[in-house]
């Protein structure tokens, strides 16, 4: 954790500022150790959507490394490894099917989460063949999120 | 293309009439030609048959009358010549005579007399009381002395005894002598000769003489005066050698045959006449027959043709009625496609900020554990607030969802799908609300029902629109839903019938069309069933309704097998 990325910025503050008392409060909500606290790449283009599932996201015991695009998070990638990766289907610049493949050829012991768009089975199926862990249709609950994620990490975790 | 259905309806007419016209046109104008000329040609024919039948008939009676004639004579030219003038002037030996003639040949010969050159009749025998009768000034007698020829026979008149005969008379010269033997042929026995020429009910004949007096018994309706008698009295000596057949109306405007042969060397007319209906009964008859059989021909070509043109013409109309319908649904699609790219647009640019919105509501709530808020006397508001917006964006959620399933283009790939265990998870989706509705599910599925290859989340889709829909008409009194599955022909067909309250028949025709929704706001989106249309449409299937207000709705779905 040298090397935080530009865009782990709010998340700082965060932590400053309105979460002090963050560790206890899990504890209390039965979430996850602050010791073991996930590391999660998240990727979309969508700013507003990127931070707010950050923050809570931080709140549960996940630290979530925010990529506005694909080279971005092929950029965070080089400075650490993460625990599960999230990656929006649709994107300006790398679409989500071409991160993932670059994604499972780099670190392929790294479970991709996908977000797609309603309707988008044939990605959907183009996803789960290159090997995404599974998928999650855009809009979703924080808590399904947080669901996929706990599956998708291995046991022990 | 928009054109009235009067117009239509004056052009299918038009087009019936003509089809109509040509087609009679066409069928019985030949019929009628052929029959006609058939018919021409056979009464020529049947003419001429008949026409030589009396020809014959009236030639061999005139053969018979000559000859007749010419026997009577030749009998009293032996007579007059075997004989000499002093026995022939012996009563008793005319008597002995006449006895003869009438031993051989009946009663033909009345009476004889032999008249001597002054025109006295010097002998008699005969039933009358004609003794020594002067005949210098009858007519016949004149006639006889200044004939060149040797013998006369007279027409028939009346006489000194008042009785219609006629009498043949045959002069001789001998030894500077002339006298003449007289004969009296009974008319009676004449006259049968002529009568006994009797064919069918109204053929008959006469003999009229030169002057057109009968020689004959006098027939009532014969105007001797009058045409064609009269005509034929005028022939002239060459026309007199044949035998002359007409045909005319008489005054009682009945159509006659008049067969006409002239007797004694021209002296004579015999006329046979008869009525043509009766003398052409067997043509006639024909000709009725055929009559018969050409007007059934000409009803039934009729009838034939009057029902394939109407058939012609409701087949015309049912395919503009297609057309029309087909170029409708054109547009409509059309209509659907451009609505459903627009709605999909928006859908999707409305996702991420509906996102947004509910995870900072989200984030909100997050903070608002902290426990420098828990003191807050608006806590509960806050709580309320934000379990709104989470409840809304789920809302937008829904619309959006189904917008973007009404606009999409391909669903995941088409793959191998066994249309009972698809229901059967379905149903099993649905129980909890089923339940919770009052309502049972029953189903009815055949087992050997082949897969069929499509997309199963549109598949899905569909029928979970259906069995909702269903759901949703009886959530407030309970009811059945029954889904039943077979094959008909090469279609696998979903049945989805419930007992709910119907779709008013006003609704009826509606209820496909994107947006239409009979549920409150919010409630509905009235995409449910255009997306269910339009799948399996995109399948190649077909969808119906059926509904009864008050007794249910039933919506049936077919789906191709796979072509292999
Ligand atoms: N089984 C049924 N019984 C009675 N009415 C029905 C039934 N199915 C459909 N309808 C009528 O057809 C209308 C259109 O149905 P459709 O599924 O297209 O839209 P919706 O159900 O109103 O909205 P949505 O499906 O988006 O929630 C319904 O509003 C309802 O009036
Ligand atoms: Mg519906």
């Amino acid at each position: 954790m040298e090397s935080k990325q530009s865009q782990t910025v709010p998340w700082k503050q965060v932590q400053k500022g309105i979460l002090k008392k963050q560790v206890t409060a899990m504890t209390e909500e039965g979430n996850i150790q602050a010791s073991t606290r996930i590391k999660l790449l998240l990727v979309d283009d969508e700013e507003g959507f990127v931070n707010v599932i950050a923050n809570r996201m931080s709140k549960r015991g996940i630290d979530a490394t925010k990529a506005l695009s694909g080279t971005d998070a092929l950029k965070a990638l080089r400075g650490q490894d993460f625990d599960v990766a999230v990656v929006d289907l649709k994107m300006q610049e790398m679409d989500g099917i071409e991160l993932l493949r670059i994604l499972k050829k780099m670190v392929p012991e790294m479970p991709v989460i996908m977000l797609t768009g309603h309707g988008s089975e044939r990605a959907e199926e183009e996803g789960m063949e290159y090997g995404a862990f599974d998928y999650l249709t855009k809009p979703c609950e924080l808590d399904e999120l947080m669901q996929k994620i706990r599956e998708a990490l291995p046991r022990g975790r | 293309m928009h054109h009235t259905r009067s117009d239509d309806t004056d052009h299918r007419t038009a087009l019936k009439r003509n089809v109509l016209s040509w087609s009679v046109f066409v069928a019985i104008t030949p019929m009628i030609l052929v029959s006609c000329i058939i018919l021409y040609q056979y009464r020529i024919s049947y003419h001429q048959r008949v026409n030589s039948h009396l020809e014959e008939l009236i030639n061999k009676h005139k053969q018979n009358i000559d000859t007749f004639l010419r026997e009577r004579l030749g009998n009293i030219q032996d007579l007059a010549r075997n004989f000499a003038f002093e026995q022939m002037s012996q009563e008793a030996f005319l008597q002995e005579r006449l006895n003869i003639l009438q031993r051989s040949y009946g009663p033909v010969f009345v009476d004889l007399g032999v008249i001597n050159s002054k025109g006295v009749q010097v002998a008699y025998a005969g039933p009358f009381k004609l003794g020594h009768a002067r005949y210098s000034d009858a007519d016949w007698f004149q006639k006889v002395m200044e004939n060149k020829s040797e013998y006369y026979k007279s027409d028939v008149f009346l006489g000194l005894r008042g009785v219609p005969h006629f009498i043949i008379a045959v002069k001789i010269t001998s030894e500077g002598e002339t006298w003449i033997v007289r004969a009296t042929i009974d008319f009676v026995s004449f006259n049968t000769l002529v009568e006994k020429i009797r064919v069918g009910e109204t053929g008959f004949a006469f003999i009229l003489n030169k002057d057109g007096r009968f020689q004959t018994h006098a027939v009532h309706d014969v105007k001797p005066d009058k045409s064609p008698y009269s005509d034929f009295l005028n022939y002239n000596d060459e026309e007199k050698k044949h035998i002359h057949i007409l045909e005319r109306t008489d005054d009682s405007g009945n159509m006659n045959i008049y067969v006409a042969a002239f007797l004694k060397h021209g002296d004579w007319l015999l006329v046979y006449q008869q009525k043509a209906s009766e003398a052409f009964f067997d043509y006639r008859r024909t000709v009725n027959v055929a009559v018969v059989i050409i007007m059934l021909g000409c009803l039934l070509i009729l009838s034939t043709a009057i029902l394939l043109s109407n058939k012609l013409v409701r087949l015309l109309a049912r395919i503009d009625r297609e057309k029309q319908m087909m170029n409708e649904q054109i547009v409509e699609t059309g209509k659907l496609a451009s609505i459903g790219e627009l709605a999909a647009g928006i859908a999707h640019e409305i996702n991420n900020p509906v996102a947004i919105m509910v995870g900072e509501a989200g984030w909100i709530e997050d903070l608002l554990e902290e426990e420098e808020f828990q003191a807050s006397e608006n806590l509960k508001e806050f709580r309320r607030s934000l379990k709104q917006i989470h409840i809304q964006g789920k809302r937008c959620k829904e619309i959006t969802h189904k917008l973007l399933s009404f606009a999409r283009k391909t669903g995941s790939r088409p793959q191998d799908i066994n249309v009972n265990e698809l229901m059967e998870e379905l149903i099993a989706l649905s129980a909890q609300r089923a339940k919770f509705s009052n309502v049972a599910i029953v189903t009815d599925f055949k087992d050997d029902i082949p897969s069929i290859c499509v997309s199963q989340s549109e598949l899905q889709q569909v029928f979970l629109n259906l069995i909702n829909n269903a759901l949703d008409a009886m959530e407030k009194d309970g009811g059945q839903i029954r889904i039943s599955t077979k094959t008909e022909g090469n279609h696998v067909v979903v049945v989805v019938a419930d007992n709910g309250p119907g779709i008013p028949s006003a609704n009826l025709n509606r209820i496909f069309d994107p947006f239409f929704t009979s549920k409150p706001v919010g409630k509905g989106t009235g995409l449910g069933l255009s997306i269910c249309y339009g799948i399996i449409k995109k399948m190649k299937g077909d969808i119906e309704v059926q509904s009864t207000t008050g007794a249910g709705t039933t919506f049936l779905v077919k789906i191709p097998l796979p072509e292999d």
